[in-house]
């Protein structure tokens, strides 16, 4: 009887403890500020806005541009 | 501890979103490039037709350089910085969203991701292969673009916050339903109210166009769905770790 009562508590997935707000904020921030830079270069540097003059960045990622549907020209 | 927890977990999502950028880049380049190869070709017959004496412009970066190099770069930067995000969206997200260990919480997280960051602004604004597209409205194509995106990654957070709100009153169904259908509503909204662009050639290729975007959508739903498991399994590694050593202490009572 205690086994079967035990074995099912064993696979039930533990709900984890939450992470506190207050350790994430400063990594979301930070991180999440560069991410969505990198996103930029690969999704729309060169197109519709340029840091950089010329086309370089555009034509090195041009194909990467059209097949992940960020509008290319 | 727990910041070093948020560190450990955003390393581990760059990687995960790394491993899912590299299946999506093979999935880019047998299923994608070919499109993008016709649809090239296409352009080129087109410029040559309608004018002899179209110059020829100067190839910054070669053909067979974008679709290996150039694609790769593009692909893996893409999963890595998604990685990232989803890193930190999951962090937020365990334990806060139901009942679901680190796999399904990192599942359920970029299965959402991939309809709020892909699926939504691509039933709207879906991707063009080269030679569709008016390079003259690149500026407002992508303001439109990248608007809808925000819009509907806001909206899909503000719809993950209302059920929680009505969880304790509805029950966590009947939340969840209310508020999948408030995202729907508010996304039917935008989607009638944001200008339509349709910038395809008439005598451009019906076939060509529908098997380059149903690729698109290949691509990004591998990408989402490798970071999903990937970023399950090294989470729940860190989070739960298997008790290879603690076990044969705790295990052997419990098997008497």
């Amino acid at each position: 009887m205690a086994q079967h009562v035990a074995q099912p508590t064993a696979t039930t997935p533990v709900v984890p403890a939450t992470l506190p707000l207050k350790a994430i904020a400063p990594w979301a921030v930070f991180f999440g500020i560069l991410m969505l830079i990198l996103l930029y270069f690969v999704g729309a540097e060169q197109g519709a806005t340029s840091v950089f003059s010329g086309t370089g960045v555009h034509e090195w990622v041009h194909d990467a541009r059209h097949l992940l549907g960020f509008p290319c020209h | 501890m727990n910041s070093a927890t948020v560190r450990n977990l955003l390393v581990r999502g760059m990687l995960a979103g790394l491993a899912a950028g590299v299946l999506a880049l093979v999935v880019a380049y047998f299923l994608g490039e070919p499109g993008v190869d016709s649809a090239i070709g296409l352009e080129e017959a087109q410029a040559h037709s309608h004018g002899g004496a179209h110059e020829h412009e100067v190839e910054v970066v070669s053909r067979s350089l974008q679709s290996t190099a150039g694609l790769a770069t593009g692909i893996l930067v893409y999963g890595v910085a998604f990685g990232g995000i989803a890193a930190l969206a999951f962090c937020f997200a365990l334990g806060r969203i139901g009942r679901f260990g680190p796999r399904a919480t990192a599942l359920l997280l970029s299965g959402c991701a991939l309809l709020a960051v892909y699926v939504v602004p691509y039933l709207k604004y879906p991707v063009n292969p080269p030679a569709v597209g008016d390079p003259d409205t690149i500026g407002k194509r992508t303001a439109l673009y990248f608007l809808m995106m925000v819009l509907s990654v806001l909206l899909a957070i503000a719809a993950t916050l209302l059920g929680k709100r009505l969880a304790p009153r509805l029950g966590a169904w009947y939340a969840t339903v209310v508020a999948v259908a408030a995202f729907g509503v508010v996304i039917g909204l935008a989607y009638a109210f944001l200008p339509v662009i349709n910038e395809v050639p008439d005598d451009f290729p019906a076939t060509l166009l529908w098997r380059f975007r149903l690729s698109a959508l290949a691509i990004q739903a591998v990408l989402w769905g490798g970071l999903g498991l990937f970023l399950g399994e090294l989470a729940e590694r860190l989070l739960n770790p298997k008790p290879a050593q603690a076990a044969p202490g705790r295990a052997v009572p419990a098997a008497r």
